[in-house]
């Protein structure tokens, strides 16, 4: 059977969330390479305006009016919509790896069996179906892997492909959700915004740490301040979470965001097996750490010897007026 | 409350010495093991729960035999009985191989909510949890960094992070809830507590003791890894040590070179 490709897009505000893009663009491409199709489909109380946008990367998109996700969980209304998809001939999902694509990932897999192949990093079409490219063991091995039959999900991470919309817009299939789903839903009591949660981490092109040296609380206000200069977004270690200088949304690391931005700006960062497993494959690495025998200096591409409330500062004022320069 | 939890024996991240064997599964004689880390979490959670509102704690883990030892280790935490899903057909199970027994294996337990990581350290793909909730017909709860139950209404409430800050969701109890390290550290185990596990009971299930259509030949998993390489060396990185405004010209003249300002 003809390869068809599914592609879930996420709602943000309205709006196509950015990662959605990406998964559009790959689904398209693995298609092209497979002689097969790629569609989408949108969940969503008000679908309309992300499934146009996500119609640009796709030829044809299902936008479904689930009102009832307006109070409960997504990833049991979005399941019930794949599965009427999958007896229509879906072979494939393609998600982006969010907190929602994860939860509707391991429900499709209990419910129609199917397997995944989780956080991709790369994916091609090799002739009889995907080839699916990710880190494993902390980073220790990169595995390619296959499904073995004609079915299987993938989970793609931020940055697999550029997000490029297709030569023409697609068509966008309008319809209300088929009834209630097989799964038993869960209510959303409240939706609570956080300050400083809205920027992501695993999207950020530049990611400023604070680790164990940056002493306390207060010591993030350097770390916002490079931020800021950078154009990037403020993460944290374990040690620095566990603490409870800031909250565990900023933690990068084995229990928390795998992050992969152009740079990683570490300060007072040791640099633990915990932490680099979240950060390695940044392209590059910078560290600023009293102690030159530090862990992270065996990843750093540059390490600076030094005391961070010195050259912290120092580095922002630097930044600001090469920028006004 | 009874609560299971399940807990999966992992190669000790800490130690850094996973790798893949010649047959590109995971080596797991290369590495110390320990339960994995937001199972842990999961596990301190439950303890908490039945202090407050009474009952028991369960775990269950499906491993390879020798994962008793690190079974003993949530036991000595204060759970009181473990169930140990093993058996050579599952050697390498791919993942819904895996939602598939450990959803037959816990449909034999009663219990009012059953909790997980939200991903394990060797694997993480993170549907698991979410696999079983499915499989089983319960509501799923993911994400938590805070667990409610109500066990007079019957109900449990989760604070699910999410990308902006956190939902409160609600769900009837029996319910699935996958855990993250929000919801606090977990305990060491007492010397007490250790000396207890020691006599506590593991049920040891294989695929015969399961009510489930599972047993695919070896090799007839639904994902295959084709090849492993190591990943790209990183060149050698600078280091350097100068004054506050050396330094920063320093980096800065880096990030110039990489266009990264």
């Amino acid at each position: 059977m003809a390869p068809r490709i599914l592609v879930v897009g996420e709602v943000i505000d309205g709006a196509m969330s950015r990662l959605s893009g990406e998964t559009a663009t790959m689904a398209r491409l693995l298609a092209g390479a497979a002689g097969g199709s790629a569609l989408g489909l949108v969940v969503d109380p008000s679908p309309d305006a992300a499934a146009a946008e996500l119609a640009a990367y796709l030829p044809r998109v299902d936008a479904v009016t689930a009102l009832a996700t307006a109070g409960e969980t997504w990833a049991p209304h979005a399941l019930a919509e794949i599965e009427r998809l999958a007896t229509d001939g879906v072979t494939h999902v393609l998600l982006g790896v969010t907190a929602d694509a994860r939860d509707l990932a391991g429900l499709i897999v209990g419910r129609l069996g199917w397997g995944l192949l989780a956080n991709a990093d790369k994916v091609t079409w090799d002739g009889s179906g995907p080839v699916v490219e990710a880190s494993v063991l902390g980073g220790k091995a990169i595995v390619r892997s296959s499904f073995t039959g004609e079915t299987g999900v993938i989970t793609l991470r931020p940055g697999a492909v550029t997000a490029e919309p297709a030569g023409a817009p697609g068509s966008v299939d309008a319809r209300a959700a088929g009834g209630s789903p097989a799964m038993p839903v869960t209510k959303v009591l409240d939706r609570v915004a956080e300050a400083g949660a809205e920027a992501s981490l695993e999207e950020a092109r530049v990611v400023v740490v604070g680790g164990r040296g940056i002493g306390g609380p207060e010591g993030f206000g350097l770390v916002d301040d490079l931020a800021e200069v950078l154009g990037g977004v403020v993460g944290a270690t374990r040690a620095s979470v566990d603490a409870g200088w800031i909250a565990y949304a900023r933690q990068i690391g084995q229990t928390g965001k795998i992050v992969k931005p152009a740079l990683y700006l570490g300060l007072g960062v040791s640099g633990a097996m915990q932490h680099r497993v979240g950060m390695q494959s940044a392209d590059a690495i910078v560290a600023v750490n009293k102690d030159p025998d530090a862990p992270i200096g065996e990843i750093a591409d540059l390490l600076v010897v030094g005391d961070l409330f010195d050259i912290g500062p120092a580095l922002a004022a630097e930044l600001r007026a090469r920028r006004g320069g | 409350m009874r609560i299971l939890v399940l807990t999966k024996p992992v190669p000790d991240p800490a130690a850094g010495s996973e790798r893949l064997g010649s047959d590109l599964r995971l080596d797991r004689a290369a590495s110390p093991t320990v339960v994995n880390g937001n199972d842990e979490y999961a596990l301190e959670a439950a303890l908490q729960l039945v202090e407050a509102h009474g009952g028991e704690v369960a775990i269950m883990s499906m491993a390879a035999p020798n994962a008793t030892d690190t079974m003993r280790k949530a036991l000595a935490m204060g759970a009181l009985r473990g169930v140990l899903v093993t058996d050579p057909a599952l050697a390498g199970a791919d993942i819904p191989t895996t939602v598939r027994v450990l959803a037959a294996a816990t449909a034999k337990e009663t219990f009012d909510l059953l909790l997980a990581g939200l991903d394990t350290s060797d694997g993480t793909g993170g549907a698991v949890a979410a696999g079983i909730a499915a499989r089983l017909g319960l509501p799923l709860l993911s994400a938590a960094a805070a667990i409610e139950p109500d066990p007079a209404g019957g109900t449990v409430r989760v604070r699910r992070l999410s990308a902006r800050g956190y939902d409160l969701i609600e769900a009837p109890m029996p319910a699935v809830v996958s855990c993250t390290q929000a919801l606090g550290a977990p305990r060491y185990p007492s010397l007490k507590g250790i000396m207890a596990a020691r006599s506590r009971e593991i049920t040891v299930l294989g695929l015969g003791d399961l009510e489930a259509d599972l047993s695919p030949a070896d090799g007839a998993w639904a994902t295959r890894v084709i090849a492993a390489d190591p990943p790209p060396a990183r060149a050698a990185g600078r280091v350097i040590s100068a004054p506050a405004p050396e330094a920063a010209r320093e980096i800065a003249d880096f990030l110039a070179d990489r266009r990264l300002i």
